[in-house]
């Protein structure tokens, strides 16, 4: 079973400061969680794809009826906090197992080292129905 | 199949020739390669037991060519008695060119879109599987298929795309082109997942030293080697413990590889004898006084700002002109660096470099306040993230120690796109 676990800019649970306001120690310590943690997903065989994605400022929003030229905004977007930040795609036996690495990468290390629980959001990916 | 090695090698190094004069002699591409690999196979089991032929080179040359023959005349009815001239034709003056220079021009020609044309290069003169190369670039095999099948396409479609003569300088230019694209991936990307059997920098060394036996007294080829291999030598210290990127001038430079800066400064120096020209040549000799630096602060930043005047005055390109505001900015200060850098707003307005070095160089100035904010500019504006995480911990790392003299050193990558 594939899952997306989903990114957002939304505020953590247990963390007000945004990153760039944290010591340089912390940052280190954040980056390689999320280093240790893409590298024991793929040892377990169960990462498929992960992606961070840049910035809303560098968004794009296209729209065209087919014929003509399209329509080429850098808007309408959501409110930041919505703004998708990123994803990873896990192929995983169960949606416990889904939720359980949500739940650890939730858990990323913060400011002074404590867990910032991010807000991840868990979205089994559709399939088409098995062959016979 | 248990080969021994030195048949492996010496097929691998075949390869791109034979595929090369058959691509050359009959212009189909896919009936070509489909040849090399069933004579590649025959050699394969027969040379481990009967030992390797005289001519290896002309032994693939003949079964493949009796291949493609077969495949033509199975295939066109119409055109037997062109296949019948092509059976009969002894590939003796074949030996006499090495093929393998006109399939870097066919690959990399100038019509072609350029991720077609890397992966071409890479498949057909690097010998690398589609699912190799996918894995490079971290796309599907099967994208990959399809992306090197329609570049095929387009080569069946050109008219006469082997024409050389006057336009030899434009076509190696796109060789060249394409191999220091394929460099650069392999030199930026710090993706996990990379290629299985070497990663893109080692292959495009490979291809550019391939190209440069092969025209061993063009100075440009000699100078994007010398370059590859000088910039290639800093990348044990090229980043951190964890994974971050260290800037120039703060890497460890014993960590530096001595024998790739030697064979680079030899190679540069031998070119550099017929005079200083052509943008890959300069990039080099800037490469080779960093690399000459036992210190950062032995770095001849005089010299380097004159080598980024002159590849500016080659053409201009708003990315040199930010990599010369940072050599002005040592040669001059920060002031004048930051003034050249207001010149480039504008063409460099979505690109994150002016703003990290914009950043570096406030940073310099000891504006810990204006640098601040250009870093964390540059940190929401790069796709890359390594880029990312360093611009976020230099912009950490000054807010909590604030500016120091020890930090007022800049890197910003070379580019010649």
């Amino acid at each position: 079973m594939k899952y997306m676990l989903v990114k957002t800019y939304a505020k953590a649970a247990y963390c007000d400061t945004p990153v760039h306001e944290w010591a340089p120690e912390d940052i280190a310590a954040h980056i390689d969680f999320q280093r240790t943690l893409g590298e024991q997903l793929a040892a377990a065989g169960e990462l498929v794809d992960a992606q961070g994605l840049a910035g809303p400022d560098q968004a794009l929003i296209v729209s065209g009826d087919g014929r003509s030229a399209p329509v080429v905004t850098d808007g309408p977007f959501p409110e930041t906090k919505e703004f998708l930040a990123g994803y990873w795609i896990v192929d995983v036996d169960s949606a416990e197992r889904a939720v359980e690495i949500a739940a650890q990468a939730s858990a990323a290390p913060g400011p002074g080292g404590k867990p910032i629980g991010e807000h991840i959001e868990v979205r089994p990916i559709m399939s088409a129905p098995a062959a016979e | 199949m248990n080969r021994a090695p030195n048949t492996e090698d010496l097929l691998r190094a075949l390869a791109p020739q034979v595929l090369g004069v058959l691509v050359r002699r009959f212009g189909d591409f896919d009936l070509a390669e489909d040849a090399v690999q069933d004579a590649l196979l025959a050699a394969a089991t027969q040379w481990d037991t009967e030992g390797p032929p005289a001519n290896p080179r002309g032994w693939l040359i003949q079964v493949a060519q009796r291949r493609m023959a077969d495949a033509v005349r199975a295939e066109v009815a119409r055109r037997r008695r062109e296949t019948a001239v092509f059976v009969r034709e002894v590939p003796v003056e074949a030996a006499h060119r090495d093929d393998t220079l006109d399939l870097y021009f066919l690959c990399c020609h100038p019509d072609l879109p350029p991720t077609g044309a890397i992966a071409l290069t890479l498949r057909a003169v690097g010998g690398l599987r589609t699912e190799e190369i996918a894995a490079a670039f971290l796309v599907p095999e099967s994208t990959m298929a399809q992306r090197i099948s329609r570049t095929k396409k387009r080569l069946a479609e050109m008219n006469e795309p082997f024409a050389d003569g006057a336009a030899d300088t434009a076509r190696l230019s796109a060789v060249l082109r394409v191999l220091y694209v394929i460099f650069t991936e392999g030199h930026t990307s710090s993706s996990g997942a990379g290629l299985r059997r070497a990663d893109l920098s080692t292959e495009a060394i490979r291809l550019t030293r391939a190209l440069q036996a092969l025209l061993p007294e063009n100075t440009e080829v000699s100078g994007l080697l010398a370059l590859m291999l000088l910039t290639d030598a800093r990348r044990g210290a090229r980043t951190g413990p964890h994974g971050e990127l260290v800037p120039l001038t703060e890497q460890d430079r014993s960590r530096w590889d001595r024998t790739q800066i030697t064979e680079g400064l030899r190679l540069l120096t031998a070119a550099m004898s017929a005079g200083l020209t052509g943008p890959y040549l300069l990039q080099a000799a800037i490469a080779g006084l960093h690399a000459d630096a036992a210190r950062v602060s032995d770095t001849d930043w005089a010299r380097i700002l004159q080598l980024y005047t002159m590849i500016e005055r080659l053409g201009p390109n708003p990315m040199v002109t930010l990599n010369r505001a940072v050599a002005t900015a040592m040669v001059h200060g920060s002031a004048a660096g930051l003034a050249l850098t207001d010149t480039v707003a504008e063409p460099l307005a979505r690109s994150h470099r002016l703003p990290a070095v914009r950043g570096h160089l406030h940073e310099m100035a000891g504006d810990q306040a204006a640098a601040l904010a250009e870093y964390r500019r540059a940190a929401t504006q790069t796709a890359s993230t390594p880029e990312r995480d360093y611009l976020l911990l230099r912009a950490a790392r000054l807010r909590t120690n604030g500016v120091t003299g020890a930090s007022s050193e800049v890197d910003a990558r070379t580019s010649i796109e």
